[in-house]
């Protein structure tokens, strides 16, 4: 059983002539919480968006490379996107609840990729809901608008609606930047129970979220990955010069 | 010779005020005097029976029923391409040469008069087409006509949807389709149909354009082959062959009635939508 | 490609399809009018037909000179009329009113943008009419009468369009004038009204379109006599009347005589469509 998820080879990226990634290799283990560091515009956001091919949604964007998840190139040609994305869901930094009721928010990935039974559907609110522990906050007004809950709880409510679609990866960018601290716990203390069933990378500006959730951090600047490594090594032993510049925030 | 600044802005002030107050004084005094005398000749029996003796007496009702029948076929065929328009200029496509083409297009059809609209539906509906004087020509020009409108209204309420919905969508593994009919336009909904529904304003109160090609019958229309009768040209009729002034007047109000019902449903409607999303 | 691409091509080339169906009904419209128009226009000259004084389809005789003028004259009227009162209310309302004063007003002229013109023309012949005849003298039905409907109808155009134009202005414009000592007067005339110039420009072109093109309203009050107009109190037809008031009887040459006029009156508003575009474009520039 290959414990290697994701396979990064030689993987670039360019918008238009701008390149934002060059070469990038790396290999992402299953049911790890990655964290990704690095300054703005290290190219950390990107990545995480190539992944699921977000940067596509750009008509400038371009790829070099391959990036292989179950052996398969998912820039080949025959790759169904869409199904791509619903493998590996996505977590924005501000939350984004549609203009629905949360019911509706957290079955609106599988709603649109075929799910109808009712039952089943009902099974899968509760469930996402219980994963992110949003349910026992809103289990009495599931019918109410997703609007009217506060940020950290609309947070924990995106999580949601990417679980229902039963993803094996969980891509998280900067999920907790303008929440407040209790939510960030609970959002944490999620993602550590959520990485036995799945695999999370999660995109971070604030470095000692990377220490205290992930566990292997990967250093990214200019486009580049400088070093990667078990966590707690990274941030008392980093081997290079750089790492540890940015981790003691003489940069940044 | 030099002015006090002061006090050529007291003046000015004056003679704008007094500008606007004629101006929106005549407005009213134009729908005051219209339906003081017109809604004394409107009652149930006015709006429930049909025009006899050419106009002379009875009421309106086959000219209401006409009415609605252009309407809402003119609506049913402009509002699939309009919205459709707009889809593709927001959706599918970014600033280039065939987008301005398509805008440019809409605008101009925008400016032609209907007298114009009038004289091609003629032509191409009535005669080439042998549909004769017909609800359905009335309503395919009429649907020209209203085109322009909708496609900015509804691309107007499409931009106003926040991109980051879009973008959560694709994130979620939906197809482009599925983001613009399951995400985008029912968020750009109220915008939409704040356009559909100015258009059956303009609609109800068109002439030059109905005359020519749906005709002027009195008999309530049968199929959407028959020529039938519209308010606002049995009111022209009326007035211009000066068949019967009170009758006349009845169906000014009406028609005034109508227009100002949709135009208050429709700056409701938009005041509701702006405040969702400003 | 898989089949989840090539449905959102389909997809996307139908919407393309849909999107052309403005531009091609303009193209339709265009190629109607002219097919039917230009035929008898060439046969009989252009020249008599823009400068010729009679108008006796039936025979042969199609000058449109006295139409061509009674529609510029109305036009102008209407512009003379509109213009001043429609810019005085988008300044009051944008400059020196209140908030809510704004906020009652500006929809309540926009509903009355939505009535009909015929029943504007109503109006003109049992109100303006007669007075007119009682006062000034002639008949009444006249381009005085046109000028001022016209001018009534194109109001709620010149006034949206320049509100929108003149608070499209950022606030900057105005707090720094008034902040050099200027009165909001000053402000507005030299600094605002200028800045905004291109869009209200292009809101007072596009109810010269509107003006050019009424007919209903035209045919009720202005007394379509076919000669040219040598005082405001004198009758007047245009060339939007003459298209309505005999197409429903004319055949053979003389409807396409019409049709001619059609050609006439669409090129006049063709040019003023596209200097309005131009304009709009460079507002935004």
């Amino acid at each position: 059983m290959d414990k290697v998820a994701i396979r990064a080879k030689n993987f670039s990226h360019f918008f238009g002539v701008t390149q934002t990634l060059k070469k990038i290799n790396i290999e992402i283990f299953k049911n790890e919480i990655l964290g990704i560091i690095g300054p703005a515009g290290s190219g950390k956001s990107t990545f995480l968006r190539g992944l699921n091919r977000l940067n596509d949604l750009d008509s400038s964007s371009r790829v070099e490379g391959r990036i292989e998840i179950d052996g398969q190139d998912i820039y080949g040609p025959d790759i169904n996107v869409a199904e791509l994305r619903r493998k590996l869901g996505m977590v924005f930094a501000s939350p984004v609840p549609l203009p629905r009721s949360i019911y509706e928010n957290v079955i609106f990935g599988s709603r649109m990729a075929g799910i109808r039974n009712k039952k089943k559907l009902q099974e899968l609110v509760a469930n996402c809901l219980k994963q992110t522990s949003l349910w026992e906050e809103v289990k009495d007004r599931l019918n109410s608008s997703a609007m009217k809950l506060s940020g950290g709880q609309q947070q924990r409510l995106c999580i949601a609606r990417v679980l229902a679609l039963v993803p094996d990866f969980i891509l998280l960018d900067e999920p907790c930047s303008g929440l407040d601290p209790i939510s960030t716990t609970k959002i944490e203390d999620s993602l550590r129970e959520l990485k036995k069933r799945y695999t999370i990378i999660l995109v971070t500006n604030n470095i000692k979220q990377a220490a205290r959730v992930a566990d292997r951090t990967v250093f990214f600047l200019d486009g580049e990955i400088i070093e990667i490594g078990a966590t707690d090594k990274i941030f008392t032993a980093p081997l290079d010069q750089r790492t540890n510049d940015y981790i003691s925030g003489r940069f940044g | 010779m030099y002015f006090n600044p002061r006090k050529e802005q007291k003046f000015v002030q004056i003679l704008l005020w007094t500008f606007t107050l004629i101006t929106v004084s005549i407005l009213f005094f134009i729908l005051i005097f219209i339906l003081k005398n017109g809604l004394r000749a409107v009652n149930i029996p006015f709006l429930t029976s049909n025009p006899k003796n050419m106009g002379r007496s009875g009421g309106i009702f086959s000219t209401i029923i006409g009415t609605i029948a252009l309407t809402m076929m003119a609506i049913l065929i402009a509002t699939p391409l309009g919205v459709g328009s707009a889809i593709y200029l927001t959706e599918y496509t970014r600033e280039n040469r065939i987008t301005r083409i398509i805008r440019f297009g809409a605008e101009c059809l925008a400016g032609i008069p209907s007298i114009i609209f009038g004289l091609f539906g003629f032509i191409l509906f009535v005669t080439k087409l042998k549909f004769g004087w017909s609800i359905l020509s009335g309503s395919l020009t009429l649907a020209f006509m209203i085109l322009p409108t909708i496609i900015r209204t509804s691309e107007e309420a499409m931009k106003c949807v926040p991109s980051s919905y879009r973008e959560v969508s694709y994130s979620l593994g939906t197809t482009k389709w599925q983001m613009v009919t399951k995400v985008v336009l029912p968020s750009a909904l109220p915008g939409i149909v704040t356009g559909v529904i100015l258009s059956v304003g303009r609609s109800i109160g068109e002439t030059a354009a109905v005359i020519f090609t749906a005709g002027s019958a009195l008999r309530i229309p049968t199929s959407i082959f028959s020529s039938s009768r519209t308010m606002a040209v049995h009111f022209y009729i009326l007035a211009r062959e000066g068949i019967s002034l009170s009758n006349a007047y009845g169906t000014a109000a009406v028609l005034i009635i109508a227009i100002l019902m949709i135009n208050i449903i429709t700056y409701r409607l938009m005041n509701r939508f702006m405040k969702k999303y400003r | 490609m898989n089949h989840l691409q090539r449905n959102e091509k389909l997809i996307q080339i139908a919407l393309l399809v849909v999107a052309f169906s403005a531009v091609s009904i303009l193209a339709i419209i265009t190629v109607f009018i002219f097919e039917e128009g230009t035929p008898i226009l060439f046969k009989y000259g252009f020249k008599n037909f823009l400068f010729g004084l009679n108008w006796y389809p039936t025979e042969q005789s199609f000058g449109l000179l006295p139409m061509i003028l009674g529609s510029l004259m109305v036009t102008l009227g209407a512009l003379i009329i509109g213009v001043p009162f429609g810019l005085g209310c988008a300044i009051f309302l944008t400059e020196f009113s209140s908030k809510q004063l704004r906020h009652i007003i500006k929809p309540i002229i926009e509903l009355l943008a939505g009535i009909p013109s015929v029943v504007y023309g109503f109006f003109g012949v049992v109100i303006l009419v007669p007075f007119i005849r009682k006062t000034l003298g002639g008949p009444g039905l006249s381009v005085l009468a046109a000028s001022i409907i016209l001018g009534i109808m194109i109001l709620p155009t010149i006034i949206s369009i320049s509100i929108d134009s003149l608070q499209a202005l950022p606030p900057s414009y105005r707090e720094g004038s008034i902040a050099l000592g200027a009165t909001r007067w000053q402000t507005t005339k030299m600094v605002l009204l200028p800045a905004a110039r291109s869009g209200i420009v292009a809101s007072i072109i596009l109810g010269m379109g509107r003006a050019i093109g009424e007919t209903m309203a035209v045919i009720m009050i202005a007394g379509n006599a076919i000669s040219i107009p040598h005082s405001v109190l004198d009758p007047v037809r245009t060339l939007t009347s003459n298209i309505a008031l005999e197409m429903g009887y004319a055949s053979g040459e003389h409807r396409q005589a019409l049709f001619a006029t059609g050609v006439i009156l669409f090129i006049i508003i063709m040019i003023l469509n596209t200097v309005a575009h131009i304009s709009a474009a460079r507002r935004k520039s």
